[in-house]
């Protein structure tokens, strides 16, 4: 027994020196490449051309899992802008190059991920995450070693608090529940709202808070708030429990994935007063999915596809050029991170991440796809939203709505 | 006497390389090493109770969820009532250990609720009622305001380290270790074997069963306590059943009733994770996933006992060797 | 107010009569095996999938027709069967005098690698599902509202199990399945060949899975990689309620389970659905482990 413990803990010993070993060996790999690149930054500072002539940008985002669609959206977004960036000479006349990491939806897998991103492949900036969840277990990282950092659409306020490399792109629940809550009490002149929320997705609570603050605050009446999780596909007793309080309309922060069917099913249950959602709805696949079921529809989002802004337009046809797909509000937001990014390196001094960080801070009216975008001193983008109304699978221009 | 001995030469090596050495790794490895630290404790706790007693839990990412929940809720009250106090080492480690007991404590009530209910099923039942009670547990917190829901529970404080994460992972191997060689641990082998016949020869299956339950839940807890203050940030979608299936991989690839087979399996998956991203990068696909569910069933099709079966590397070391030396004799 | 308490009930039958088709292969499975097919779920995604290339191969969703459903349905119950015999010949077959627990690791093992490899096959967005067959008109008192497609969904689901329950009580082929059911070594002395029967059994099941799989994207027109995932799980517990291995059971479980989960997210906690098959699972497993319609075999050592 004595012998078989003693020889038990050895053999430990011997694996844990093994680790030991382990670690070592990587500290050594992991020395020299980091040096190299100091070197580089510093020379690309100098403004000398240096043998390095690409930027590296890492994103980190969901390539598999249960919410793989956003994050392969996003990335065709940033592989987009990234082409034309590149096409239009670089930044400083340096090429970008994006590492992409899958984080498997998994926050952990996020924080290292950002951790290789940074520590082996030097990157110079981070983008990503789509989910505010990844997104607040990445930031601490990012922030530590002060590699700036832009959220497409984590819209989270937490996301930002983290420290002042993070920035996002997209606005914040707060603003977009405010949006819905006004464009209904003011617009749609509605007094009796019901909620139909997803429990499991913190984008469609948060959304769903601040919409209830607003909207009672303007003298309106939440009658009921139901619930539902990403991934379900029935619906019909949420709606059914909803019809019987006869609501006005109903507001349904979730992601394209289910209100499509929500629509539906609502209708069929002849539900036909307005439903109402935020940027989670804009995609193709909401249309291909609700069909007409989704007329009499509101939803607030960055941009309009009606908008006949160059910027909006040929981000439109480029994407469809590239990917055959209509873009959704996912790579749309991509796009605009990767190009305020890439507006932010072009004005920075030099590309040392103090500059590049005091540069992103100082963006001022960017004209992207989704808007003017403006960051304020909470490093979260200040743009007006639009409403739009869907129509026969159209969705159509609304009105504006500012900050 | 003389193997606590070596136990503690082992802790303190740990700590002399924490307070040496730790902020010379990069930190890419150094997470590496950490989260093969956490997985350890995860999948030789599992291990106690699926490999050493025969019960096939598949929720134990549930049990962590719990210590992960009460740990990191801990601190953060604690950081708000005693804002500083968690800055300084001498102030902090105490408040850390205490939070991650607290944390293995409630997992372990929790595995005691799990147990108890759980010793009529068998076999398959068991397994899905574990999950079921994984799955009801993460739905519980996605409906609990005060620790964040469906939002996660961000801003806890960053207090695991090296040095606290491996000495849980020696505790956690000392204990287990031990408890195997007491009579404690013949009766879960017992229970392993044959059910019918441990109760025949007095062993009290249904106590053999809950403590099982119990020590594995509460390693469970304090590994989510790890989790939670390394990854600084929960949120219930982590710990749904593909956590729980991950953990049971490295179990089975270690070999179901083998520790340092889970420590093994446990370290080269949280490796392989990584040292599979350049492929990742290379083809723009992620395979990894559809390996670790080939390796799944490749392996239970042609090696079911895993790489060290209920054997330990010592024990195959030793075979190794007699099988040597008589391979030499025979020669000579 | 009791037209919605009978809306929520016409809405828990058409949810039950989807789940009842699923969890009736998970009973015929485990009749055969004693296994918890984890991948019985993923087998119904499959199924989903085939449906869909297949109705788009053959433009029925251009127009609606009954021929067009059942030319879906029949692609798609063969694509799964064909996909059930591969996996029980190669994974499970092997495994057959192995441990118990080995098999249920296979299982998942073969359940993850489904879910992944369709992402990967099929993409992780969520796909349209062609309707196939879109009947006309609607059936409403009021303001209870009963879809008519839901209607025809339910009485393919009816027809399906009439003819399972033929197949299994009436024939040759169920009287071996029973036999096997009821002992494997015993079947093969008395001549049955026992491989063959499980497998095909094992393909029946599968089949009606692919069958859901259609149904329920006529119903629900969005199907995805990881649709299988959690109706996978909660259809085992509906076949567990019944009492498993067997049919009328997983049927009336089924129903059960699907009314139960409307009446709880309608008038008391809808948060709390994905727990309620499990909380049901727990409960019926300790008060009545046989389940409401089935035979207590004690173990012998």
């Amino acid at each position: 027994m004595r012998t078989y413990t003693s020889r038990f803990t050895s053999s430990l010993i011997i694996l844990a020196l093994m680790g030991t070993l382990f670690s070592t060996s990587g500290c050594k790999k992991a020395r020299p490449p980091s040096e190299s690149s100091e070197s580089a930054t510093l020379s690309g500072g100098a403004g000398t051309p240096g043998s390095q002539d690409v930027i590296r940008i890492g994103e980190v985002g969901s390539m598999t899992g249960s919410e793989a669609t956003f994050g392969i959206s996003t990335h065709m977004g940033i592989s987009l802008a990234i082409k034309q960036i590149n096409a239009a000479g670089g930044v400083k006349g340096k090429k970008l190059e994006v590492l992409t990491l899958d984080d498997q939806g998994k926050p952990e897998e996020a924080a290292t991920a950002v951790t290789k991103l940074i520590t082996q492949n030097q990157v110079a900036a981070i983008l990503g995450e789509v989910a505010s969840s990844r997104s607040i277990a990445m930031a601490p990282i990012a922030q530590g070693h002060k590699v700036p950092m832009i959220t497409p659409s984590s819209t989270n306020p937490r996301v930002t608090e983290q420290g002042d490399y993070i920035f996002r792109v997209c606005f914040i629940d707060p603003f977009q529940g405010t949006v819905m809550a006004k464009f209904a009490a003011e617009s749609l002149k509605v007094k009796k709202v019901a909620i139909l929320k997803d429990v499991k997705n913190d984008y469609s609570v948060g959304l769903a808070k601040y919409f209830t603050e607003t909207f009672i605050k303007l003298g309106g009446e939440i009658l009921v708030e139901q619930s539902f999780s990403s991934g379900d596909i029935d619906f019909k007793s949420q709606l059914t429990s909803i019809r019987a309080k006869k609501p006005e309309a109903i507001f349904i922060p979730g992601y394209y994935t289910e209100v499509g069917l929500i629509a539906r099913q609502a209708r069929e249950l002849g539900l036909t007063v307005p439903l109402m959602g935020g940027d989670g709805w804009d995609s193709p696949k909401l249309k291909e999915i609700g069909g007409v079921a989704l007329n009499n529809s509101y939803y607030s989002n960055h941009y309009s596809a009606e908008d006949k802004s160059p910027e909006v337009q040929g981000f439109i046809t480029e994407f469809q050029k590239a990917f055959h797909v209509i873009p959704d509000g996912m790579a749309a937001m991509g796009y605009d991170a990767a190009k305020v990014l890439a507006d932010s390196m072009n004005r920075a001094k030099s590309l040392n991440a103090q500059d590049v960080r005091d540069a992103i801070a100082a963006t001022k009216n960017y004209q992207g796809v989704t808007g003017k975008i403006t960051l304020d001193e909470k490093r979260n983008a200040i743009k007006s939203a639009v409403v739009l109304k869907v129509e026969n699978g159209e969705a159509r221009y609304q009105q504006t709505i500012n900050p | 006497m003389g193997t606590l001995w070596r136990w503690l030469l082992v802790l303190g090596g740990i700590w002399a390389f924490q307070f040496l050495a730790s902020d010379q790794i990069d930190p890419y490895f150094y997470s590496i090493i950490i989260y093969s630290g956490i997985n350890i404790v995860l999948a030789v706790s599992l291990n106690l109770v699926n490999g050493f007693t025969g019960q096939f839990s598949m929720g134990h990412a549930g049990f962590m969820s719990v210590g992960g929940y009460t740990s990191a809720f801990l601190t953060i009250w604690f950081a708000q009532q005693f804002p500083g106090v968690l800055e300084s080492p001498w102030s902090g480690a105490p408040v850390f250990v205490g939070a991650l007991l607290a944390g293995g404590l409630a997992a372990s009530v929790a595995g005691f609720l799990v147990g108890l209910p759980s010793l009529r099923l068998k076999g398959d039942y068991l397994a899905i009622v574990t999950l079921g009670f994984g799955e009801i547990i993460r739905v519980l917190i996605l409906n609990l305001d005060f620790i964040g829901g469906a939002r996660g529970l961000p801003g806890i404080p960053a207090l695991s380290h090296f040095g606290w994460v491996y000495s849980v992972v020696v505790v956690c191997v000392f204990f287990v270790a031990r408890i195997m060689q007491s009579s404690h641990g013949r009766e879960f082998l017992a229970v392993r074997e044959d059910e019918i016949a441990a109760e025949a020869t007095g062993v009290n299956t249904t106590r053999a069963k809950v403590r099982a339950f119990v020590l594995g839940a509460f390693f469970s807890g304090v590994a989510g306590g790890l989790f939670a203050h390394t990854l600084r940030y929960l949120n219930p979608q982590t710990f749904d059943f593909n956590k729980s299936f991950e953990i049971i991989i490295m179990v089975v690839l270690g070999g179901m009733g083998s520790i340092t087979g889970s420590i093994v399996a446990a370290v080269l998956l949280t490796i392989s994770r990584e040292a599979l991203r350049p492929l990742q990068e290379l083809t723009h696909i992620d395979f990894r996933m559809i390996i670790y569910s080939l390796l799944l069933i490749v392996l239970m099709l042609t090696k079911p006992n895993g790489l060290f079966g209920r054997r330990e590397i010592n024990e195959l070391f030793a075979a190794w060797s007699t099988r040597r030396k008589l391979k030499r004799e025979g020669l000579s | 107010m009791a037209l919605e308490f009978l809306q929520h009930l016409v809405n828990g039958l058409s949810l039950g009569s989807i789940y009842a088709l699923i969890a009736l292969g998970y009973t015929m499975v485990f009749g055969v095996l004693k296994l918890i097919n984890f991948a019985h779920g993923d087998v119904y995604m499959i199924g989903a999938f085939v449906g869909y290339f297949s109705a788009r191969f053959f433009r029925f969703d251009d127009h609606s027709s009954l021929t067009g459903l059942f030319v879906t349905l029949g692609c798609a119950m063969s694509g799964s069967a064909a996909l059930a015999f591969l996996i029980e010949r190669f994974a499970y077959r092997p495994l057959r005098k192995a441990p118990r627990v080995n098999l249920l690791i296979t299982a998942v093992g073969v359940s993850l690698f489904l879910q992944f490899t369709g992402q990967l096959v099929f993409g992780s967005d969520p796909k349209f599902f062609p309707q196939v067959y879109v009947p006309t008109g609607d059936w409403s008192y009021g303001e209870l509202k009963i879809n008519v497609l839901q209607v025809v969904v339910f009485g393919i689901s009816i027809l399906l199990m009439g003819l399972l329950q033929f197949i299994v009580f009436k024939t040759r082929l169920g009287r071996a399945m029973r036999a096997v059911s009821f002992n494997h070594d015993l079947a093969s002395l008395m001549g049955i060949p026992t491989q063959k029967i499980i497998s095909i059994t094992f393909m029946i099941g599968s089949a009606l899975a692919g069958a859901a799989g259609v149904l329920v994207g006529l119903i629900y027109p969005k199907i995805d990689p990881l649709m299988g995932v959690m109706p996978g799980l909660k259809c085992f517990v509906a076949a567990v309620l019944g009492g498993i291995g067997n049919i009328t059971g997983a049927v009336v479980g089924a129903l059960i389970l699907g009314m139960a989960e409307e009446l709880l997210v309608g008038y008391w906690a809808p948060t709390y659905r994905d727990a309620l098959a499990f909380a049901i699972l727990i409960l019926i497993l300790l008060f009545r482990p046989t389940g409401l319609f089935g035979v207590n075999r004690t173990e012998k050592v």
